[in-house]
């Protein structure tokens, strides 16, 4: 069972993000970079899968701000090979050219399954699993929250929403876009990754650029105008507390109706 | 193969006899678009013909027999539509975000060469070239961008246009089989799950205490349960705390998990990502605490505040207790 988990680094939702001065990208000089959550969610699978099944792991993706931080976590949970694709990667980088390299280095890998995070929020052209399975000519399926092989089929459960779920019998080679794993991503110790950097090597492989068709023009990039709805509450907890009672009181859903 | 006309292509969906609310708002946006390139609208809907009666708006509509009764096969999706695109040769294709969504669009752009766009909230047709208005990074951003005046694809999020009020009239429908494609697929069709029935009824409450990923960990649950025991009412949550395995699947609210209206959403420490708000935008008042003033779900609540919900909730056990 050899499978290739495509991560990537992305802007941290939680920090404040900024429109650059070129008005079409965030401002990634002070903004704080984080391992993409689907990502780590695609880690986890495979990690289970390598334990269940036997077989490698190894994480690809694009030379980018701290991906080494990713590669180094996935070494140290027990990816067995960590790969960095350099080139002329900067800014934003679209779907289409994460894509293309990243199919590139594929091709020439011995593999049963890629899994890659469900998507990135920053997934402006698209999302990376169809991507990758139409370039290799590999059939695909997202919104994957579990796989199970049995030889050369994989059973995999889709998410259909609404709390559907489907699941298909497949044949492999596949490529998934995973939505989340049998179970929350493991923790690894920092002192374990700091171990890892010390001793493991991260492979460079160089891609030449070439051509990976059509992409979207970014125009312009903003924050949205506040909707001017939300009456926002000021003051001490206590004081705040107060004036949402003061709410569910309003809509009978609290207090004379107390225990609904 | 001819180049693309200017005819737009919107994917619909069919659940028990009806288009979904998201199909009505792709054909609304759909009709905007076919319009101002002169095109026809051609509807492909996954479901039975019966139902293409009602897909009034679209000149055309294509049917492909329910993957509600086959199975769901991603593949067999992209292969079906695939063979639309290649026949009817559209300007935009429209699909909505969602599995469907996802499995098609990325897949057809590469192999059409197609600009796309996802993420979409709104487009718009500027001296013949496509533009597109998509949400980025949890909704914290918005992107226009041109799609060019070749093929293009737009994954459109639930919930940005108002759904079309369908009347009855005349559209021509033709009718495919799956058949041919099901025998030859690497992804079979698969076997449908309903959700599993539960004790707790989010749905039916008049009041959700919700809880995100501010929470921070399962310990801290606690404090918000307290709260929600005070009140009688259940804790919803939002995904990561599912995910997490902090409360059970029937909790989750959005998306892939249940759509609620209660008379009032309050919810702490969830950022109000667009498959979250998917699931609650229509509740009756939604108070929101989180302590990031720029997150997005206080784009949608009616009350605000910005303190730490571990400084406020206490407060609030407080009074209810009384
Ligand atoms: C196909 C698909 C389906 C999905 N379906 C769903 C779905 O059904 N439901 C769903 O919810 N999501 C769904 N998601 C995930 C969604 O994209 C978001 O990742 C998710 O909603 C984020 O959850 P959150 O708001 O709890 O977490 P975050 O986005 O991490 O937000 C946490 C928030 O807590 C705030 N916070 C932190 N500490 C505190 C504190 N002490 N006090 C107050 N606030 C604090 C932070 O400012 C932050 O805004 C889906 C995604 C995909 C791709
Ligand atoms: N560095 C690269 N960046 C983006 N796309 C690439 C890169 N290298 C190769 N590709 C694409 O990968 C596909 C196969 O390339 P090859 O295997 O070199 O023929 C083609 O679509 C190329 O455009």
């Amino acid at each position: 069972m050899n499978i290739i988990v495509a991560m990537r680094q992305l802007a941290d939702l939680v920090e404040e993000l900024e429109v650059d001065s070129s008005g079409t990208d965030i401002d990634r000089e002070f903004v704080k970079f984080v391992s993409n959550e689907w990502d780590e969610a695609a880690l986890e699978e495979a990690l289970c899968l390598k334990e269940a099944y036997g077989g490698t792991v190894t994480v690809v993706g694009i030379e980018e701000v701290d991906f080494h931080q990713t590669l180094h976590a996935a070494l140290a949970k027990g990816a067995d090979r960590a790969v960095e694709l350099t080139g002329d990667f900067e800014g934003w980088i679209p779907t289409r050219q994460r894509a293309a390299a990243l199919a590139w280095f594929i091709r020439e890998c011995d593999f049963d399954l890629v899994l890659t995070g469900v998507q990135a929020a920053d997934d402006l052209n698209g999302q990376l699993a169809g991507a990758i399975g139409a370039m290799l000519g590999v059939a695909h399926a997202s919104v994957v929250t579990n796989i199970s092989v049995e030889g050369s089929e994989a059973h995999i459960t889709q998410e259909l929403g609404g709390g559907v779920t489907s699941v298909s019998r497949a044949r492999l080679p596949l490529v998934l876009g995973v939505q989340s794993a049998r179970q929350a991503p493991r923790y690894v110790p920092i002192s374990r990754i700091r171990q890892v950097m010390a001793e493991a090597t991260i492979e460079k492989v160089p891609v030449t650029g070439e051509s990976f068709g059509n992409t979207p023009q970014v125009l312009r990039l903003y924050a949205p105008e506040a909707s001017g709805t939300a009456t926002m509450l000021e003051g001490k907890p206590k004081e705040v507390a107060s004036a949402i009672y003061d709410v569910l009181v309003a809509k009978g859903v609290a207090g004379s109706r107390k225990g609904n | 193969m001819s180049g693309p006309n200017n005819g737009v292509m919107v994917v619909l969906e069919a659940t028990a006899g009806r288009l979904s609310d998201v199909s009505l708002e792709l054909i609304s946006l759909g009709k905007d678009v076919a319009n101002s390139l002169g095109g026809p609208l051609v509807g492909v809907l996954i479901g039975a013909s019966d139902v293409a009666l009602t897909a009034v708006g679209c000149d055309i509509v294509d049917c492909y027999v329910d993957f509600g009764t086959i199975g769901y096969s991603s593949e067999m999706a992209v292969t079906a539509l695939s063979a639309r695109v290649e026949a009817i040769r559209p300007r935009l294709l429209l699909a909505p975000t969602g599995t469907l969504g996802l499995d098609l669009c990325s897949a057809l752009s590469v192999a059409f060469d197609a600009t796309l766009a996802s993420y979409v909230v709104g487009l718009s047709v500027d001296a013949g070239r496509i533009q597109a208005t998509s949400q980025l990074y949890g909704g914290k951003l918005l992107a226009d961008c041109d799609l060019g005046d070749g093929f293009a694809i737009a994954c459109v999020v639930p919930g940005s246009a108002v759904a079309l009020q369908l009347g009855v009239g005349d559209v021509e429908v033709s009718n495919h089989s799956l058949d041919a494609i099901v025998g030859s697929l690497a992804i079979e069709p698969g076997i449908r799950h309903e959700p599993e029935a539960s004790g707790v009824d989010i749905v039916a409450a008049e009041l959700l205490v919700s809880v995100g990923r501010g929470i921070g960990a399962s310990a801290n649950l606690e404090v918000v349960q307290e709260l929600a025991d005070a009140l009688g009412v259940p804790m919803s949550a939002s995904r990561p705390v599912i995910d997490q395995g902090w409360l059970p699947k029937p909790h989750q609210v959005g998306k892939s998990g249940k759509k609620v209206k209660p008379k009032v959403y309050l919810s702490f420490g969830i950022s109000g990502a667009p498959e979250h708000l998917e699931g609650m935008r229509q509740s009756e008042v939604i108070i929101a605490c989180n302590t990031d003033p720029n997150a997005p779900i206080f784009k949608v609540a009616h009350y605000g505040t910005t303190l730490d919900l571990f400084d406020l909730v206490p407060e609030l056990v407080e009074l209810v207790e009384g």
